[in-house]
């Protein structure tokens, strides 16, 4: 019996379109990025590592990378401290909650990210007079905190809280128990869920175009800035520098946990 | 330390929701009490208040001298084994069962110590080195049964925790669950739904149904004399026949039922509680006979039981379910009597 082995060449195609689209913009951005001219082009005229050296030496982007990297693991470490208990909360007494409190802690997804930049600056950069990096860290915390929650609640939902009771019964206090037997086993779920924050926020323009102000400014924003001045291939370069951020992250955590336990 | 349990007018309420209802129960120093019910009887309920998961709307907890009712949960000293065995899956085996022991202060090389000499007497020391993840249903539920008893504990409660594992299994592991109990002469307090389970580990079994204790007795006193209909049913009695006591002969009470059969049920064995009352009995108490002194039918359907063919039989008074004896298999539509086997009946009060 002849067994099918090729696939159909329609698929194929598909298949290489989908890989070209998803590749194609890295390579054109790595491309520019090496370019020898002082505008944004591909395929790169000439190589040079310039662009990289010039992040570097502009003080804005080492100020803002400062900033951002910051600004990442504060708005997400306070919004797992939000999360976590949150999850917990949602998940454990899942019967007597009501069911639109788990839809609350996504509504920040639902409302388009520049209605939520522009309503916190009126209400908590000039409303309520808190400073610029506060303020920031309020709007990255209130973005990320639906990843936070969702992928904390995805570890806990298979989590059987029995396991916590017995713990209660041979002499653990709830609190106690909470950290030494609720969290070790979704720590995969709070992992994941900070990985995911921290990217998102690193990423973020739409919130942070409101919230910066004088003096302080994110990675993306200067970015922003810089583009409309001069748009030279350092653009291009603090892209690839970004990717690389992510590509190392994931490395770490590939190479200490495995990939698959973000799938977990 | 052995110590009895006392609940007292318990009710509880899951939101608006009554699930429990004015409950006493004692379980004597050593004893082991099973509570018996369908799901939503309220056992499970009544046992997590015990645990201190839950807490009654009224009444009080008393384990020893001591009130539990208002203590919390973790300073109950309760050996507690789960359905799901609920074994700390980031933890050797080991450790899970050293855990009680570290909650209460024990350094290390005597809890290690304490849990391989646990793990011993269930026999998994073998196995003390790995994750729960790597044992069998039977393996893991031994564990917990380990857990729960290291800590010495003077009350042990079970919910339901043969639930998951193959038939086979169940019938080792109840045996070896009541030798444990026994061993230490430990107060204890079993969960389950399986009838036979209740009746082959327990010293008393108590039938619940919709927040209520039934019948707290003896598994033989249980399965011979149920104290209403709704136990009866629930122990196996198939057939629940109204009858009218119409008189006396030959010191046997003159019972006619529907349709105008008569039964002669004699005093020294029935003390029917009213004019109206109910007899109950399994297949087993009436015996299919081609004649004699009994309830006329008609047969039905048999079944083969290997120890008997079943019959179902219509009679004036509805369907009744018998038995009838492998050397005189039966067809169906033949005219039979169905004679009542006295040692294996019992009346009930009607209003049950």
């Amino acid at each position: 019996m002849m067994m099918r082995t090729r696939p159909h060449p329609a698929l194929t195609a598909f298949a290489a379109l989908v890989f070209f689209f998803l590749m194609a913009p890295l390579v054109i951005i790595i491309g520019a990025s090496l370019s020898d001219t002082s505008f944004l082009t591909f395929p790169p005229q000439g190589l040079t590592l310039h662009w990289y050296e010039n992040i570097f030496e502009v003080s804005a982007f080492k100020r803002t990378m400062v900033t951002s990297a910051t600004l990442a693991l504060v708005g997400t470490s306070l919004s797992l401290l939000v999360g976590i208990p949150a999850a917990y909360a949602l998940n454990r007494y899942r019967v007597q909650l009501p069911s639109f409190l788990s839809t609350v802690f996504v509504l920040p997804i639902l409302v388009p990210e520049l209605v939520l930049g522009f309503s916190i600056m009126k209400s908590v950069t000039t409303g309520l007079d808190f400073p610029i990096f506060a303020s920031l860290v309020i709007g990255h915390a209130l973005l990320v905190l639906p990843y936070c929650v969702r992928v904390v609640s995805a570890s806990l939902s298979s989590f059987d809280f029995s396991i916590e009771e017995a713990a209660v019964s041979l002499g653990c206090p709830r609190w106690r128990a909470f950290f030494t037997i609720v969290l070790p086993n979704v720590r995969a779920g709070v992992i994941a869920a900070f990985i995911l924050a921290l990217i998102t926020s690193i990423n973020d323009v739409s919130i942070s175009l409101f919230l910066t102000g004088p003096g302080i400014s994110t990675l993306p924003i200067q970015l922003l800035a810089h583009m409309e001045q001069f748009f030279d291939p350092t653009i291009a370069s603090v892209s690839v520098l970004l990717m690389l951020v992510t590509v190392g992250v994931m490395a770490v955590v590939e190479l200490t946990l495995g990939l698959t336990f973000l799938t977990k | 330390m052995t110590v009895s349990l006392t609940l007292s007018g318990i009710t509880a309420h899951y939101g608006t929701t009554k699930v429990l209802e004015d409950l006493s129960l004692q379980v004597e120093e050593g004893e082991l009490v099973s509570l018996l019910g369908a799901s939503g009887c309220g056992k499970t309920t009544t046992l997590r208040l015990v645990a201190g998961f839950l807490q009654p709307t009224a009444g009080s907890i008393h384990l020893g001298g001591r009130d539990l009712t208002r203590l919390p949960a973790h300073t109950r000293d309760i050996g507690l084994v789960f359905q799901n065995y609920a074994l700390f899956p980031h933890l050797t085996i080991r450790d899970n069962v050293a855990f009680g022991l570290k909650q209460r202060g024990m350094g290390s090389a005597a809890r290690a110590k304490q849990a391989n000499a646990m793990l011993e007497r269930v026999g998994l020391e073998a196995l003390a080195d790995r994750t729960p993840d790597a044992l069998s249903g039977g393996q893991k539920q031994r564990v917990a049964l380990a857990r729960a008893l290291v800590i010495d504990p003077p009350l042990l409660m079970f919910d339901e925790p043969l639930s998951n594992l193959d038939a086979k299994l169940r019938v080792e592991m109840r045996v070896e669950i009541r030798r444990l109990q026994r061993d230490n002469g430990r107060t204890a307090l079993y969960v389950t739904h399986d009838q036979e389970e209740a009746f082959s580990i327990s010293d008393r079994v108590a039938i619940m149904n919709a927040g209520r204790i039934l019948q707290l007795d003896a598994p033989e006193v249980l399965y011979s004399r149920p104290a209403d209909a709704f136990v009866a049913n629930f122990v196996g009695f198939e057939n629940i026949i109204p009858l009218r006591a119409n008189g006396e002969q030959d010191s046997a009470i003159r019972a006619e039922m529907a349709g105008g059969a008569i039964l002669a049920l004699p005093r020294e064995r029935y003390e029917p509680p009213a004019q109206d009352f109910l007899f109950a009995t399994r297949a087993d108490g009436l015996m299919v006979a081609r004649s004699g002194e009994g309830i006329p039918a008609k047969l039905g359907l048999r079944t083969y039981l290997g120890r008997a063919y079943q019959y179902r039989c219509e009679t004036a008074a509805g369907e009744i379910i018998a038995n009838g004896p492998l050397s005189d298999p039966l067809e169906p539509g033949t005219d039979a009597v169905l004679i009542p086997q006295h040692d294996q009946c019992t009346v009930l009060p009607a209003d049950s």
